[in-house]
């Protein structure tokens, strides 16, 4: 009997860049206010946003995909055609035939990539980096672009305020290589279907509902375990995390989340939230470029990040920044 | 447990997670409208209640309960 024959893998692998591309337009929960009734002081005391960027009709989904994905190729030091496995995570294409990885590969000059979208709501980006963790170390990509991009407002029913002060637009990316000494640790994901219809886009339905206090119940109760087991799988304890960056959905679950896990004071705190809304699968890659921007995070550091939400869908792993 | 002891283990919890002044966390209070408790602030109370006396309290019911003594009779009568 022939025996089927397997690549070697590589021992681990490594973000080598990260990129992002945030939208024109800046809202400002003011702006808000005149719409809606809302104020600056409700939205900020119950979700911690200030400003969200939502986007313009040419800054589509495959434009800021391209933006970001050609900003972290650029960081990554890699060629185009050094890249084999592209993965865009996204809950918000409004059209699903064709998916828009390949399209997404072809604009940034990656030729026949393994190619496709991901969608696994707010957790989309976290799960699509644990995938192309495991595809480089079993042999199946060399070098991978993970990207993940949200146009939440073309889902959003921007008149009703228990949503439209929330959702925002964005992408975010990084490309990630093979390592000799792992930069990426173990994924742990999971998921709570029971409660697939918290976060939805009901039938007939063009817009997303969310039941608030469910979502929020879940991520402070039931994600301490996930980010406990992320760390204990990759051999590290809260004392050895320089950035934590869960998805950034509501502030108070950021601090709720934060002070639950004990890190030591020099641990910096993703909260970019505050300028950016959530902004779904693009959110810990937007986080994490705007913490290395602002120089509050730098090249080396250790990260801890979560994605979570909508299916009920959670991933988080931790990560040494390049 | 007697009726005091949920009043005054609710206030310690409201006190904690919303910064409410125990002398305030009398009965007829409405969460809302008294006590300027929010919704997400509901759902921590809810949890604190979980650990503290060993009664859940599903989002469904969590709707129902509007003022201070609402919570007293939800814990009494599950406990």
């Amino acid at each position: 009997m022939t025996s089927i024959q397997l690549p070697t893998g590589a021992p681990g692998s490594r973000v080598l860049g990260l990129g992002s591309y945030r939208p024109r337009r800046r809202v400002t929960n003011h702006e808000l206010a005149q719409t809606m009734d809302t104020n600056d002081e409700w939205i900020q005391s119950r979700v911690g946003i200030a400003e969200r960027r939502w986007a313009d009709e040419d800054e589509t989904l495959v434009e800021m995909a391209v933006a970001a994905g050609g900003k972290a190729i650029a960081a990554s030091g890699l060629s185009p055609d050094e890249i084999d496995l592209a993965v865009v995570a996204s809950a918000s294409l409004r059209v699903p035939i064709p998916g828009i990885g390949p399209q997404v590969a072809h604009r940034l000059g990656i030729r026949r990539p393994g190619a496709f979208d991901l969608n696994a709501g707010c957790a989309g980006w976290c799960y699509a980096l644990g995938v192309a963790d495991d595809a480089i170390r079993s042999g199946s990509a060399r070098n991978a672009v993970v990207v993940g991009v949200e146009r939440l407002t073309d889902v959003t029913d921007l008149t009703d305020r228990s949503t439209a002060v929330i959702f925002a637009d964005g992408a975010g990316a990084a490309v990630v290589g093979a390592a000799d000494e792992p930069g990426i640790g173990p994924v742990v994901w999971g998921s709570d279907g029971d409660q697939y219809n918290a976060i939805e886009i009901a039938a007939g339905r063009s817009t997303m509902t969310m039941a608030g206090q469910a979502v929020y119940r879940w991520a402070t109760t039931r994600l301490t375990e996930t980010l406990e087991q992320a760390m204990a799988r990759a051999g590290v304890t809260p004392d050895d995390i320089d950035v934590f960056a869960p998805h950034q959905a509501n502030l108070r679950i950021v601090e709720s989340m934060t002070k639950k896990l004990g890190f030591p004071a020099r641990t910096v705190i993703a909260r970019d939230i505050v300028q950016s809304g959530n902004t779904s699968a693009a959110s810990v890659p937007l986080a994490l470029t705007a913490l290395l921007e602002s120089g509050e995070a730098k090249s080396g550091d250790l990260a801890l990040v979560l994605g979570y939400g909508a299916g009920l869908t959670f991933a988080g792993q931790v990560l040494r920044l390049p | 447990m007697s009726r005091e002891d949920i009043q005054s283990g609710l206030a310690e919890i409201l006190e904690e997670v919303a910064g409410v002044t125990p002398a305030d966390a009398t009965p007829e209070k409405s969460f809302t409208e008294d006590l300027d408790v929010d919704s997400l602030s509901m759902v921590e109370i809810a949890t604190a209640v979980e650990d503290k006396f060993g009664v859940a309290i599903p989002d469904d019911e969590l709707g129902n309960i509007k003022t201070v003594g609402d919570a007293m009779n939800y814990i009494e009568k599950n406990q």
